[in-house]
């Protein structure tokens, strides 16, 4: 009654490669996921997917957040993907939004993408999504 | 004897360079997880030579962009650089956006530079225990150059001497409200002042306005704070500011005041890391105590008052009670 009770937040790195500039979406799902009381690292527009995944690595997240407009996510997701294994990244998923064709969500998917979020996905579903996948430490 | 243990697997891997080790630990040591206790004891005797420059002042005054600069400067003269850019959490979620990053430029795939956001989480003993920690694991790295950027709950943060030997306050041109608030606190936080966005008009009133009060203030054991202006847009001022910051901890040394600033700090960081285990300790008990219960009844029935019932908590607990 008199202790305030311990959790670890979830960690998550937020990121936008490419090169488009709209991040709207990408503070919304930000915002969503600090108001269910996660630590969302917000690293902004035009990200290259090495500067992702040293940001994956130095603030040693939970989960991994990626949003693209610009139509370039076949070329960028991968390429985070590969990174993170290159660097030996272990049990970080990762998860997408933006204006993906099903097409490549099961694509993405394929290669190890966790969950894909199209334009109309709701706040709710990101959230919940988010808890289940992001990694949990013992 | 620490050195005769075995080292820890983390803490062989922060010594090998090993970036996720460091990372990892400073996970442990931000959840206040017991498991980073060996790692830290092994690390500390390889701590204490990098400079810890604590960055502090209003949310948006360009704290990031200068430890921007700062960064492309100092990496310029090969100098291996830690940052620690601390924001609040919400007092309501308990999460926080840490959006530092996004003003923090680096060379690709430089590995001389490590950045790490922190959430306050609202810790009781405020930021200090886990920042000072985190910075010693940057120290004991290998990086030159430690810098911590905070917020604070005012608008700046007197927690940042607990942990920086020297300490920059950020301000920008039309402060005079601002400075104002912030009354003498803020002369008592900084060495340096940074009037940022001197591409903005008013800059030079507000160095000039900061540079008078400096004069009249007395100085601290010897040192006057600087006031430089710099603008992290254009970029301007940034090799001063650097200037200016090392002069201070210069300024430590030959004056031999370096020892005795680091003593004082781990004086108060054991402390704070005494009455954190207390505090825990306490309030683990106070949690199985039935007379809390008793005491809880009594305030609301009016029939004792908080400041009593705590007395009589207190007494009990008291060691040589
Ligand atoms: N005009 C101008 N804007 C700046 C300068 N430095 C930073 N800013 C802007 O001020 C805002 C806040 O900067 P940031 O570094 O995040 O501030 P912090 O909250 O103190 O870390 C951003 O929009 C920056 O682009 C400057 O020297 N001049
Ligand atoms: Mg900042």
């Amino acid at each position: 009654m008199v202790r305030a009770k311990k959790a670890t937040p979830i960690r998550v790195l937020i990121a936008k490669p490419g090169l488009d500039g709209h991040d709207r979406g990408a503070k919304v799902v930000a915002r969503a996921l600090r108001d269910a009381g996660m630590e969302v690292i917000y690293a902004g527009l035009r990200q290259t997917p090495d500067e992702i995944v040293e940001a994956a690595i130095e603030e040693d997240v939970d989960l991994v957040g990626l949003s693209c407009l610009s139509g370039a996510h076949m070329a960028l997701f991968p390429r985070v993907l590969r990174l993170l294994k290159l660097r030996k990244v272990k049990n970080v998923p990762v998860f997408a939004g933006g204006i993906i064709p099903d097409e490549d969500a099961r694509r993405l998917k394929r290669i190890g993408v966790r969950a894909v979020f199209g334009p109309g996905t709701s706040l709710d579903t990101i959230v919940t999504t988010a808890r289940q996948i992001a990694r949990r430490r013992a | 004897m620490t050195s005769r243990r075995p080292l820890p697997p983390l803490a062989r891997g922060v010594l090998k360079g090993d970036r996720r080790a460091l990372a990892r630990l400073m996970s442990l040591v931000e959840n206040r997880d017991a498991e980073a206790g060996p790692a830290l004891a092994a690390l500390y005797p390889h701590a204490g030579k990098a400079r810890v420059i604590g960055i502090t002042g209003p949310l948006g005054v360009g704290k990031s962009s200068l430890i921007s600069g700062l960064l492309a400067h100092l990496r310029g003269q090969g100098l291996k650089v830690g940052i620690v850019a601390v924001d609040p959490s919400s007092p309501f979620s308990g999460g926080s956006v840490l959006g530092d990053r996004i003003r923090l430029d680096r060379a690709p795939g430089d590995q001389g530079v490590f950045i790490r956001s922190m959430a306050s989480r609202g810790h009781a003993g405020g930021i200090a225990a886990t920042t000072r920690e985190v910075v010693r694991l940057l120290d004991a790295f290998g990086m030159d150059v430690v810098i911590v950027e905070t917020v604070g709950s005012g608008q700046v943060d007197v927690e940042i001497r607990d942990v920086a030997s020297t300490s920059l306050v950020v301000l920008v041109p039309h402060l005079g409200d601002e400075v104002q608030s912030l009354k003498a606190g803020l002369f008592e936080i900084a060495d340096v002042f940074c009037v940022n966005k001197s591409d903005l008009p008013g800059a030079d009133g507000a160095a000039r306005y900061l540079s008078e009060m400096v004069a009249l203030g007395t100085d601290r054991d010897g040192w006057r704070p600087r006031v430089v202006s710099a603008s992290a847009k254009l970029p301007q001022g940034i090799p001063e500011l650097w200037e200016a910051l090392a002069a201070h901890e210069t300024f430590l040394d030959a004056k031999g005041l370096r020892a005795a600033s680091e003593r004082c700090r781990l004086g108060r960081e054991l402390v704070g890391l005494v009455g954190e285990r207390v505090g825990e300790t306490l309030a683990e008990r106070l949690d199985r105590d039935p007379r809390v219960n008793r005491l809880l009844t009594e305030l609301q029935t009016r029939t004792t008052d908080p400041r009593a019932a705590a007395e009589k908590l207190y007494r009990s607990f008291r060691p040589e009670s």
